[in-house]
């Protein structure tokens, strides 16, 4: 049989990703190599605002969101400052999510990342969904990927149950991420039924939902080699960069 | 849009082999029987087989191998011993837990989720638990060296038959008393199945007999002299029967009857979570659940909005072929069955109350309900005094806690109740003023064979689980009784 590269990115049967999500510094190197291989359509998303931690002063957190905007970022991931959250400032932690969202403005779609394992219960959960969207997310995503527990099922949940919720009180879709611990295709799966079943099937677009994960790949590129050859290859036939 | 359509996902029903007909379980053999009539596949009405209509000699031979087993071999059989059997009959029945599970969806119309996850775990569960009191009867709390009745004659009801065996045959062996039990005439499969784990467990012949037959077999059963305590579930009407039957006799009776729960809901509980315990509380087995929660009770702050939240999620129900596994609400047990619902609701329209179904397609064979709701109900129309017994719910308003309480025990029932609330004070001084015997607090129909279950008022006598249940099957010289 003939060997083909699974993985060629721009071929017309074969989906892209949402974006390429890289720290700050990365965003303008990931911009000119997308472009350079045809790939100008995928956005280049950065992880901003004194990413993972958000301990920085606001100041340094615009800093970082304009560097990345003007290097070319399309989508900027900010954090929020969970520990003014879990002190119950959440004046300032609506407030710094409005800054942010003024400055990207037009030029950059917000995703706006919880850190659920830092939030810990799902009251919490929801009312930081809230303060997110009404603070001017485009996405809410649940982790950095730099804590665990990450992108649960009862987390994802919650938060597609408060973007349905701000649907129905504001005719506004909102989109979910779930990033961190969806390692392979069955996870992926059922996220799909999740968003299908609570949110509805209006989210099931990258514009509404996408998947944080990086391991995630390479299982689905088994699972399609099997489908393709009828048994499971060993990992080692799937290169990890 | 993408489009997100699931394939169905068919249990495969290779694994049960059913007899084209089947007689009774009694002395450890199958005996023939006679007056056969169909038992029905209640989604498609395929004939599954043909099960025996016990009469008085079938009876009076079940009866007799049971005393015999009871007298010679089980009672006097130590406790430790009784449990190694309840042990290897519990292990069985896991091991053989989707041919059960399989079995009784075709037999009974439930999903297979339900029977797979549910009914098949929970019947062998009760086995491991009564099995690990069968030497400690002692601590059951009737006196000291508690002796059992003897010979207990068990009718028990179609909506989860195997289950009720389990309720009824596991306390049963336990305490030292030998059974025969009759399964619903719809129903009759499992037990006919559970009889041939008994074989397989070698428990000796005539400890456990299964006759099998309708309600007058059962009349035979209760009225046998050779029958020292009665356990039932099923209605209220044929549990008043039989109280009277027995009135003038010396026979013991637990009696499991209806209900017409009442699930509250107070304007602090979690709309979501609460929507999906509404949704478990009557649609769970298709609403044909004794403890359902058929009432449901909103603060009228957060009614709309609640009932609202329950349309879009009972939209999402999945109705359908009951062993598909993506299904979640199987078929009306019996044509008897669905024409009593159909009638009942039809007074709820007729007494003006407001009907809603989302749109479903229902199979064409077979009998079939859609997961219903009416809204508009006051304490008066029948759809919200009388158990319907199926996948139809009555909404009811309150304004204040008192009220609610006053509206939920405004009943003859009183089998179980759920609450919904944030506030731990409001749970625990709502559970002390319900007049029901299982409560449950922000979920619904949790079982569980440790926990007692049963009735106030015209729900029944006597408990069954748990120590409680476990001492029904006992009397000693303490105890008062002879």
């Amino acid at each position: 049989m003939e060997r083909k590269n699974p993985c060629s990115i721009f071929s017309a049967t074969v989906p892209s990703v949402g974006a390429i999500c890289v720290y700050n510094d990365m965003v303008s190197i990931a911009r000119t190599h997308l472009d350079s291989i045809g790939g100008s359509n995928i956005p280049v998303a950065a992880v901003s605002t004194a990413f993972p931690s958000g301990r920085a002063s606001m100041a340094v957190k615009l800093q970082d969101t304009a560097d990345a905007i003007a290097a070319g970022a399309g989508e900027i991931d900010m954090v929020i400052d969970r520990g003014a959250f879990l002190s119950g400032r959440y004046m300032e932690v609506f407030e710094e999510i409005q800054e942010i969202r003024a400055l990207c403005g037009e030029k950059a779609h917000l995703k706006v990342i919880l850190e659920t394992g830092e939030l810990v219960t799902y009251d919490s959960v929801r009312k930081a969904s809230f303060l997110a969207m009404l603070a001017g997310a485009d996405f809410i995503k649940t982790s950095t990927g730099k804590i665990s527990p990450a992108a649960t099922a009862p987390v994802v949940l919650v938060m597609l149950e408060a973007v349905r919720d701000f649907y129905t009180l504001t005719g506004t879709r909102i989109g979910v991420k779930p990033a961190g611990g969806i390692r392979n295709t069955k996870d992926a799966i059922k996220q799909l039924v999740l968003v299908n079943e609570t949110a509805g099937p209006e989210w099931l677009t990258p514009k509404l939902f996408r998947i944080g994960a990086s391991a995630l790949l390479n299982d689905l590129l088994m699972q399609r080699m099997k489908m393709r050859d009828g048994y499971y290859a060993s990992p080692t036939y799937v290169t990890i960069d | 849009m993408t489009t997100f359509d699931y394939a169905p996902a068919l249990e495969s029903r290779s694994i049960v082999t059913i007899d084209s007909s089947y007689g009774h379980f009694i002395n450890g053999v199958f005996v023939e029987g006679k007056n056969h009539f169909a038992s029905i596949n209640p989604s498609n009405e395929e004939v599954l087989s043909q099960i025996s209509l016990a009469g008085s000699d079938d009876i009076n031979r079940a009866v007799s191998a049971a005393r015999v087993a009871y007298e010679a071999t089980w009672s006097k059989m130590p406790g430790k011993e009784r449990g190694k059997y309840l042990y290897r009959i519990a292990r069985i029945m896991q091991e053989r837990a989707r041919e059960f599970a399989v079995l009784e969806t075709l037999d009974n119309g439930k999903p297979i989720r339900e029977s797979r996850d549910v009914d098949v775990p929970l019947a062998a569960a009760h086995f491991f638990y009564h099995a690990g009191w069968a030497d400690k009867l002692d601590y059951v709390g009737v006196g000291h060296s508690p002796r059992p009745h003897g010979v207990a004659g068990q009718i028990i009801p179609w909506n989860f038959p195997l289950l009720m065996l389990a309720w009824k045959v596991a306390p049963a062996l336990a305490a030292g008393n030998t059974v025969v039990l009759k399964p619903a005439e719809s129903t009759s499969l499992t037990a006919l199945l559970f009889a041939q784990v008994c074989q397989q467990a070698e428990l000796p012949a005539g400890v456990v007999n299964i006759v099998t037959g309708d309600g007058s077999s059962g009349a035979l059963l209760v009225n046998h002299p050779g029958v020292d305590k009665i356990a039932f579930t099923g209605s209220t009407e044929v549990g008043k029967a039989i109280a009277r039957a027995i009135a003038p006799t010396k026979k013991k009776a637990t009696l499991e009857l209806g209900g017409k729960a009442a699930n509250i809901v107070f304007d602090d509980a979690p709309i979501d979570e609460t929507v999906e315990g509404i949704v478990n509380g009557i649609f769970f087995n298709q609403g044909h659940v004794c403890c359902a929660g058929s009432r449901l009770l909103l603060q009228e702050n957060i009614a709309e909005q609640t009932i609202e939240a329950l349309k879009v999620r009972m939209a999402k129900i999945r109705v359908g072929n009951p062993l598909d596994k993506n299904t979640d609400l199987g078929a009306i047990n019996s044509s008897e069955q669905l024409g009593k619902i159909q009638s009942l609701s039809a007074t709820g329209d007729q007494e003006g109350a407001q009907r809603w179904s989302p749109e479903c397609v229902l199979p064409e064979k077979g009998y079939w309900f859609p997961p219903t709701i009416f809204t508009g109900v006051t304490q008066a129309h029948r759809i919200a005094r009388e158990e319907i017994f199926g996948p139809v719910l009555s909404v009811l308003t309150f304004r204040t806690p008192a009220e609610a309480i006053e509206k939920a025990n405004n009943t003859p029932y009183g089998l179980s109740a759920g609450i919904w609330s944030e506030k731990g004070s409001r749970i625990l001084w709502a559970a002390q003023q319900l007049r029901a015997g299982v409560i449950w607090a922000n979920t619904f129909n949790k079982f569980e064979p440790a926990s007692p279950f049963g009735g106030y008022k015209e729900s029944g006598w006597g408990r069954e689980g748990g120590r409680h249940g476990l001492a029904a099957y006992l009397t000693s010289d303490e105890n008062g009784d002879n």
